[in-house]
């Protein structure tokens, strides 16, 4: 490795084990993800022209890399993709180069070069305040305003108050209208949650279009694939294949039995309430527990993108941590997306409330009835169960969920892959995405990252939304 | 029964209480003497009396209250005064029975729903009859003498949002749904729906049976809409549609009042509105106390129009006097005036106003006084009586501009087209524009333009007063007869100045006259004044000085340089001989034509001269006039000519005023041109402009989109290389190279190439260049 560019994290810890003497095949992979063998992709998807169409008429964007492992779930894409690009193109209160350096400095948040990188290109083409782009001094003192609320929105949005949303707000000279600033809101949000996706999945960086010039050279290294994706792609197998342990074979057996058991004791199952705030409360709490290992407080090197990262010290924190006053639960009754977000957002931000809308209700929805190998089956449960249990860790409660689903469900090596995607995106690894589930296609493994993005998208949105409702009352 | 309840009613007064906890339903009993409040942390009942809430019990019972407690709805039954029925957020249906002896009331527990129950319905005339709706997509109806339901009703997957028992029809229920449809059920068969429809875009909060007419049901929706539907026909049909500013999340009727209905909202406004679905625009009354959301309205009683309940999240409880609403209607203006695309007008008012013909006629000579010549007369179409209200109707008329008189803003874009804003040395650009002005019969424009080439016209180039002095006497007429006419309050100053120049004018143009005879000599002459000025303009003066005693020598030097300046520079305006002629009696003095031939030079000589002592003067004596002209006809509206003069006039009068208002003088010029579509003008303007905002406006959104030609793919890379076919994009068919500048192709086989090849070919050709056989058509 040449000293000139940063290695992330990942890449030195392989380094160090590598020294250790531990055979290790280096994997270099190609194609949209890391994760997934490529054939997988395209197959998968027989490039479906209308998607592509759709994609260029509408947007005229090409298909990049995240597009076609979204592409797995082409129902969900293109309501995916009328969002984003409503968000970045359309008509909307902010310019169009606030929007890609909001998304710059969302993604930034999460160090995800890759959509760092990739609008870093877009800000370029629209050519303007191009020295932006050498790091938040440089733009205006209104967006570095919007730090705040960044990393709020990024590691622990339940700390957002009124009183945020406040000192955006009150009028002065960098002062944000309500219009604007639910735009921005929704854009951390999106882009947050896009990153944790990127990640969760194994997105590689687009090699396409490194042709960049001037300030940012740096932030997108032209071969950035060679020598910085193997952070995903820390593996001991070196032929993508996972691993088939004999025992496995009944682990989907299990789950389907546990099921099937838990729909039918649901009719007489009569658990207290206390039992099931208890719960509820036991899964915030062990929610805790799950933390994966090796990469406790250690300090992240600087990387080309941290230039737009303000307090890079500032990392998610348990909603529920030992011993401290916690943070009251947020009860997802009192403030839904359905009934009082989408109201908010698209009062002041017409139309995007129906686009988001449109989003979390296909996500939640999308169902094949397959569950591996079986056909038939009613996974609603075990979505439910996913989404749920990502709200749970950000504190938001649901009245009518027996919390101890989840526990029946979900099984370790899914939780630890859950909350390290949806909390610390930047720490997903290959072997994560690999511990759980071994039998699900990879498909599959896309369904519960759309899942996971949408759930932590719509967290953060409630508790950003629920901060701006008391802002105006 | 009835009647004692309107007695006990008919006096009260608009009265609150605090509640310790944000409310999410309230409910009245029957003879309208308790209300009952629920939310997460409240479950209450009060008392309602003649001086406020007096509390009567509190329900939420027990050491650690059960999510039971946390309810998303309440009802009282309307048959049974002690028992009520409470739908829970963790999805369990309640009924609470006041008459148990212990603190605890709770009497029976459904917990079959597997989602918040997000409603429950007593059965109006029915005492034992339960109806549920809950957001796992069930209704579920239950005999409270049973222990489990006695029937379930699927809405297929979608949530319940509302259940509502019809009052009149024994058998049938309306359930409302998070998908937008409402569902007509017939409590005897569950395995189906009675009848479908879709009612809202987005999640149908809420619904109500008319209590009066049988097939009337009122929706209220996330899309801001309240819709009355009618049910009694074969297909639904919605007669009334209200449009609310925010999502409705209650709808109520008003009993006694056929037509009105009480609204509030799930977030953002506080008010209760009441509305009359007949005037849809504008709420009939308003209920402001609310400090948050309102989340629970029930009218007091069922025969008394007068009191309403409400319950809210900044957990208060009022009592809401009709009398003391507020009336917006009261306060709305009772008139509207729009004009339309083609400078039509259209004028609403009270039909009081507006019946007798000759008011009619009166109102529209009143909105057009007939002495405005840039607006286009209007006259009166018909009296078009469009809305028929309970209380008020109005009258709305349309005034058509006459045809003929055209658009009525014509002269803006034939003054946009002919004015010329550079390109020519200044005093043509003015001279130019002012016949334009005056072609278009704008002779207060004209006569401006005219004014402006005057003052700051450089007094340099006798070269060009001598072609042209023939006429230099017709000058003075032209301005005197614009201060004549001229009535602008605004340049009544500058008028005044202006004559007084011209009476100096005139004494200097006699003056001149009397040189000319003594200087009259050779022209040999003159060549000596030019090399002996000084000597020679003293003698000049001092037959001035003769003249004009009264003022003082020294200011008098500046102050004949303008008459002297008039005279030379003036020329280029050449009015008509014709003209001329009738009105020269104020030149009569100067039997010119003849004598001014020759002495003329000598007239350009002193003017030279005169520049040695006061160079610049002038045109900055007249900024501060010039300035305050723009800040007027922008007042006025003519934005065109401000921006016109201060394109025109550049540097002369920029520093005067400040950037801001140049750039809002542009901003509305510019989107004024752009709005009748003078493309061309607008993007002149914006290149001509000084102001760093207007000027980069031309650089915004100039991004083009390229496909490739041959993949058809887009071309993301700069270049000419396409990165997915790796061949050359936009090759010229002719010559086969790329081209780089002007590309033009044929829309119909979208082959092309170099402008002038493409050019030739065809000469020869009409086939395309590429051979593909297509008969190229270009434009």
């Amino acid at each position: 490795m040449n000293g000139t560019v940063d290695i992330c994290n990942h890449c030195r810890n392989m380094m160090r084990e590598k020294e250790k003497g531990i055979k290790m095949s280096r994997l270099i992979s190609t194609g949209p993800s890391s994760f997934i063998p490529e054939n997988e992709i395209l197959g998968a998807m027989p490039l479906n022209d209308s998607t592509v169409m759709f994609l260029e008429e509408e947007f005229s964007s090409r298909m990049d890399n995240l597009t076609q492992v979204m592409g797995l779930h082409p129902h969900y894409l293109q309501a995916f993709l009328r969002c984003h690009y409503y968000l970045l193109r359309m008509d909307g209160p902010l310019p169009l180069h606030y929007r890609h350096y909001i998304a710059i400095m969302a993604a930034a948040r999460h160090q995800c070069s890759a959509l760092v990188c990739q609008h870093v290109q877009e800000f370029e083409q629209i050519g303007v305040c191009s020295d932006w782009l050498r790091g938040l001094e440089f733009c205006p003192q209104r967006l570095r305003n919007l730090n705040e609320i960044n990393k709020i929105l990024a590691h622990r949005p339940w700390l957002i108050t009124k009183q945020h949303i406040q000192a955006l707000v009150k009028t002065g000279e960098h002062s944000w209208s309500l219009a604007e600033l639910v735009h921005a809101v929704v854009l951390l949000a999106h882009f947050h949650a896009l990153a944790s996706f990127v990640f969760g999945s194994g997105v590689n960086p687009d090699p396409e279009g490194t042709e960049v010039n001037g300030v940012t050279d740096d932030l997108c290294p032209p071969a950035l694939s060679d020598l910085c994706t193997c952070h995903l792609t820390n593996s001991n197998q070196a032929n993508g294949n996972p691993l088939r342990n004999p025992d496995t074979g009944s682990e989907l057996e299990a789950l389907m039995e546990r099921m099937k058991r838990l729909l039918e004791e649901r009719e007489d199952d009569d658990a207290s309430e206390e039992e099931m705030f208890t719960r509820f409360e036991k899964e915030k709490k062990e929610s805790l527990l799950v933390v994966s290992a090796g990469f406790d407080e250690e300090v992240v090197p600087p990387s080309p993108v941290a230039r737009f990262v303000d307090d890079p010290s500032f990392g998610y924190q348990d909603f529920a941590r030992h011993g401290e006053d916690n943070p009251p639960t947020f009860k997802a009754q009192d403030y839904s997306w359905e009934d009082h977000g989408f109201s908010l957002v698209n009062r002041l931000y017409s139309d995007i409330g129906h686009l988001l809308d449109d989003k979390f209700r296909t996500a939640c929805d999308l169902t094949y009835y397959n569950m591996a190998s079986h056909e038939g089956v009613d996974t609603s449960m075990l979505r439910r169960a996913l989404f749920n249990y990502v709200h749970c860790m950000y504190g938001i409660r649901y009245d009518d969920y027996d919390y101890g689903e989840v526990n029946q469900l979900l099984e370790r090596s899914l939780k630890v892959y859950i909350k390290t995607v949806t909390c610390y995106p930047e720490r997903t690894t290959r072997r994560m995405y690999e511990s759980y589930w071994h039998q699900f296609r990879h498909s599959e493994k896309v369904h519960v990252n759309l899942l996971l993005m949408e759930a932590r998208m719509q967290a953060e949105l409630l508790y950003a939304l629920r901060a701006i409702t008391h802002y105006m009352t | 029964m009835e009647k004692m309840t309107r007695v006990s009613t008919s006096n009260g007064r608009t009265m609150f209480c605090h509640l310790d906890a944000p409310a999410n339903a309230i409910s009245v009993c029957r003879d309208a003497t308790q209300v009952v409040v629920a939310g997460r942390n409240i479950f209450k009942i009060y008392g309602l009396e003649e001086e406020g809430f007096v509390e009567r019990l509190n329900l939420r019972v027990g050491r650690k209250p059960s999510l039971n407690f946390s309810c998303a709805d309440v009802m009282w039954h309307q048959m049974e005064e002690n028992l009520l029925a409470t739908a829970a957020t963790n999805g369990a249906v309640v009924t609470w029975n006041l008459a148990r002896p212990c603190r605890n009331k709770q009497e029976q527990l459904f917990t079959e729903h597997k989602r918040t129950v997000n409603k429950v319905c007593f059965h109006p005339t029915e005492v034992n009859m339960l109806l549920s709706g809950s957001q796992d997509g069930f209704m579920k109806c239950f005999d409270l003498r049973k222990k489990e339901s006695v029937s379930t009703f699927s809405g297929q997957s979608e949530s319940v949002r509302d259940v509502q028992f019809s009052i009149k029809d024994y058998f049938t229920f309306a359930a409302s749904f998070e998908n937008g449809n409402v569902q007509l059920w017939d409590i005897r068969r569950p395995d189906r729906y009675e009848r479908m429809f879709t009612a809202h875009t987005g999640p149908v909060f809420c619904c109500d049976w008319h209590p009066e007419d049988r097939g009337w049901l009122a929706t209220g929706g996330r899309d801001k809409m309240v819709k009355v539907w009618d049910m009694s026909t074969n297909r639904v049909k919605e007669i009334y549609c209200v449009q609310t500013i925010a999502s409705v999340a209650r709808v109520k009727w008003r009993p006694e009042r056929r037509y009105h209905l009480a609204t509030c909202s799930m977030m953002v406004d506080h008010n209760i509105y009441v509305w009359d679905v007949r005037r849809p625009f504008i709420p009939f009354a308003t209920f402001e106390e609310h400090k948050d959301v309102t989340t629970g309205i029930v009218w007091r009683n069922q025969h008394d129009p007068y009191y309403l309940l409400s319950g809210s999240k900044d957990s208060t409880l009022y009592q809401h006097m009709f009398k003391d609403a507020s009336r917006p209607v009261d306060r709305a203006n009772p008139e509207g005036l729009c004009f339309g695309l083609f400078g039509d007008l259209a004028f609403a008012a009270k039909e009081s106003l507006m019946t007798a013909p000759q008011s009619v006629g009166d109102v529209g000579r009143k909105t057009y006084p007939g002495g405005d010549r840039r607006y286009p007369i209007f006259f009166f179409k018909k009296p078009d009586v469009t809305e028929q209200f309970a209380q008020v109707s109005s009258a709305l008329s349309v005034f058509e501009s006459e045809a003929g008189s055209g658009v009525g803003m014509d002269w803006f874009i034939n003054t946009a087209q002919s004015y010329l804003l550079s390109g020519k040395p200044f005093a043509e650009l003015c001279e130019h524009n002012a016949q334009v002005a005056k072609r278009l019969n704008r002779p207060q424009e004209s006569t401006t333009w005219t004014m402006l080439r005057i003052m700051f016209s450089e007094p340099a180039n006798p070269s060009l007063s001598t072609n042209h002095n023939l006429n230099k006497s017709g000058n003075l007429p032209l301005v005197n007869s614009f201060s004549m006419k001229e009535m602008s309050a605004a340049l009544n100053e500058r008028n005044k100045e202006n004559r007084q120049d011209n009476l100096h004018s005139l004494e200097t143009n006699l003056n001149n006259n009397d040189e000319n005879e003594e200087t009259e000599g050779s022209e040999g002459q003159a060549e000596y004044l030019f090399g002996d000025a000084e000597l020679d303009d003293d003698d000049l003066y001092s037959m001035e000085h003769d003249n004009q005693a009264a003022e003082e020598p020294e200011y008098l030097l500046p102050q004949e340089a303008f008459p002297l300046r008039h005279e030379i520079m003036d020329h280029p305006s050449a009015p008509e001989p014709v003209q001329e002629k009738p009105e020269s009696p104020h030149v009569s003095g100067s039997e010119t034509e003849s004598t001014c031939l020759t002495p003329m030079e000598s007239f350009s000589l002193i003017s030279v001269s005169q520049l040695l002592f006061s160079p610049h003067l002038p045109p900055k004596f007249f900024c501060p006039i010039v300035k305050e002209m723009l800040c007027y006809y922008a007042e006025q509206g003519d934005v065109q000519m401000a921006v016109s003069v201060l394109i025109v006039l550049g540097d002369r009068i920029r520093k005067e005023i400040d950037e801001l208002t140049q750039e809002h003088w542009y901003m509305s010029y510019i989107d004024l041109l752009q709005r009748f579509e003078l493309w061309n003008v607008s993007n002149e303007v914006i290149k001509l402009s000084t102001c760093g905002a207007i000027m980069c406006l031309n650089q915004a959104s100039t991004t083009l989109h390229i496909n490739c030609s041959n993949c058809k793919r887009p071309m993301s890379n700069k270049g000419w290389i396409c990165d997915r076919c790796h061949q050359c994009a936009s090759v010229c068919a002719v010559c086969h190279h790329v081209v780089k500048g002007l590309f033009v192709w044929c829309q119909g086989c979208s082959h092309g190439g170099h402008l002038e090849h493409v050019m030739e070919w065809l000469k020869q050709s009409k086939h395309c260049p590429a051979g593909c056989g297509h008969l190229c058509e270009y434009t």
